[in-house]
């Protein structure tokens, strides 16, 4: 378990809050006035059972979807409607529970695709690969060869994406992300089935980036163990409504959230 | 007996006697092929980026061409004009975007196909009310494409290139080899490709879904108004060119619905095989199979290879 004392001085403000927060799909309501908030340089890990609405949470904070009531500060501005581009550009990456890939594309193109938002050179000058445009371009690979080394995934950098087993594409998803340079780094299951070595590299990732970058990031998961040991503080949705906050172990002994996982017991 | 030898064994020996007339023909069957193949490229621009199967692709070629000659008969001079139909392609793709694609985003494909039906008659109506409808001659001469023939000697006979399909050729070349460059090397090429596997992806890293399908139908706009003045100038500028456009069908699924490559191989193979059944193999069915025979070779490849020369596989995981 990580030192939450350590920790709990260097939590800066938040960096993102949720108030209130509702979400309904038709008659389906997915969240109902959740209220949260991301500190800025912490690990939240975001649990609950299944249909809980943990990734109707990640999409909300994301641009995907738009919350019918509720107010999202991000970075100390409320936020209007927020779009996935415009969220994109204030410094959110994700990753997404069932992989979403280029998987035509390499491993090494996958993860500069992550830097769109930061290449500015004219497109002509790109085409002809000249001046500040080659400089760019040899800069960002530059950042995306040190990813490429970080998440150890030197060997398939010019193999396809859809061609490489699942453990290896969770990698490059999480590499793309890691391109973006994001503030705020959503992980939507980051070690859904993956077996027992590759979540703890996962792990070992996620740590490294929280702390060699300063990086805040947000993770559902559902492997308790991973939960208590990665994240500084939990939230717990159950039905759409929050049912606890905590640190993982105020977490692990509240009442409401041993029922949610383990039955009503009479 | 005798029809097999016609079918088997005759044509060849043709070919082998007269060497001269294989080659004219290849030569016809390669510039048709070149011409079916910008067609097939516009559609797989599209298609690629926004899985939408634009109906309206021919009509472009037709309304690029016309807007062209239109705006130089209303006295605006050649290269003006160029620019300016330039410049009405990229206001359609706006246009399109904006009224079509946005209010009809995650709706069906058969629902965003049925639209561009819309888009083909309304470009019909609109080029008819401004330009109207009668053919017009494309302005080859003040756009300095070469006219005439050169004609190449052998020993065995000779073989006519007309100028303006060496033109042709060498046009389209340069734009597919640019285009190819583009997708590799750009930012907003990466962002092509990356939307084509993945929307989701694609908005998650920042890319804008509405900047690149401007993008894109304004790429195929151009596509479609070099298309437009190269066929054009080999015939005429009128509304019956848009049937060439259901020629890019077999080219389509030759090549695969998502292949640039094959959008080009596809197109010269549909463009030499039917320019050589034609001429070769026409004759013993009275002849005019050019028209069909395009459909019956890519009924064969539908057996054979549904997904194309360079479609992605469809593995299904069970």
């Amino acid at each position: 378990m990580r030192e939450p004392a350590a920790n709990e001085t260097a939590l800066g403000e938040a960096l993102l809050a949720a108030e209130d927060v509702s979400l309904s799909f038709g008659g389906v309501r997915a969240l109902t006035g959740v209220s949260f908030d991301i500190r800025k340089g912490e690990i939240r890990a975001i649990i609950g059972p299944n249909g809980a609405g943990k990734t109707s949470m990640l999409n909300v904070v994301n641009g995907f979807y738009q919350p019918q009531s509720g107010r999202i500060t991000f970075k100390g501005e409320v936020r209007k409607s927020m779009r996935p581009y415009a969220a994109a550009r204030g410094g959110i990456a994700r990753t997404f529970q069932n992989l979403a890939l280029f998987r035509g594309m390499t491993t090494l193109d996958n993860i500069l695709a992550g830097r769109t938002l930061k290449m500015h050179r004219g497109f002509f000058w790109q085409l002809l690969r000249y001046g500040p445009a080659l400089r760019e371009e040899v800069e960002h690979r530059r950042r995306v060869e040190e990813i490429i080394d970080f998440l150890e995934i030197a060997a398939i950098r010019k193999v396809q994406v859809g061609r490489l087993p699942y453990g290896l594409q969770k990698r490059v998803e999480l590499g793309r992300a890691l391109a973006m340079e994001p503030d705020l780094l959503l992980l939507d299951e980051p070690m859904a089935g993956m077996n027992l070595e590759e979540k703890e590299d996962m792990s070992r990732f996620i740590i490294d980036v929280n702390q060699q970058y300063g990086t805040t990031i947000a993770l559902i998961e559902h492997d308790m163990g991973v939960v208590m040991d990665l994240s500084d503080r939990v939230v717990v949705l159950d039905y759409g409504r929050k049912i606890a906050d905590g640190t993982p172990d105020e977490v692990k002994r509240d009442k409401d959230v041993i029922r949610a996982y383990l039955g009503e017991t009479h | 007996m005798h029809v097999l030898y016609l079918i088997f064994v005759d044509p060849f020996m043709q070919m082998v006697h007269s060497p001269d007339l294989l080659m004219q023909t290849l030569w016809d069957g390669l510039v048709g092929g070149v011409l079916y193949a910008l067609i097939a490229l516009g559609f797989v621009l599209i298609f690629k980026a926004s899985g939408v199967f634009n109906f309206a692709q021919g009509i472009m070629v037709v309304f690029a061409a016309l807007t062209l000659v239109g705006l130089h008969e209303h006295g605006v001079p050649a290269f003006v004009a160029l620019g300016l139909t330039v410049l009405v392609m990229l206001v359609l793709a706006f246009g399109v975007e904006r009224l079509m694609l946005r209010p009809l985003v995650n709706q069906s494909e058969i629902i965003l196909f049925m639209a561009t039906f819309g888009l083909t008659y309304f470009l019909i109506g609109f080029g008819q009310l401004v330009f109207g409808g009668n053919p017009k001659v494309m302005i080859a001469q003040d756009l300095y494409l070469p006219s005439g023939a050169i004609e190449w000697k052998g020993h065995f006979g000779f073989v006519s290139f007309q100028k303006i399909d060496i033109a042709a050729v060498i046009i389209a070349s340069i734009m597919v080899a640019v285009l190819a460059v583009f997708f590799q090397r750009t930012r907003i090429g990466r962002a092509l490709r990356a939307v084509a596997d993945s929307h989701q992806a694609a908005l998650s890293v920042g890319i804008s879904l509405e900047q690149i399908w401007v993008i894109v139908w304004f790429a195929a706009g151009v596509v479609a108004l070099t298309t437009g003045i190269m066929w054009g100038a080999r015939s005429e500028v009128s509304f019956s060119l848009q049937v060439i456009a259901l020629k890019a069908l077999p080219v389509l699924i030759l090549g695969g619905f998502t292949s640039i490559p094959g959008a080009i191989v596809g197109g010269l193979i549909i463009g030499i095989g039917e320019k050589l059944g034609e001429f070769y193999w026409g004759p013993l069915l009275g002849g005019g199979i050019e028209n069909w025979l395009a459909y019956v070779i890519a009924l064969g490849f539908l057996i054979f290879r549904p997904q194309g020369l360079f479609g992605e596989k469809i593995i299904e995981r069970i």
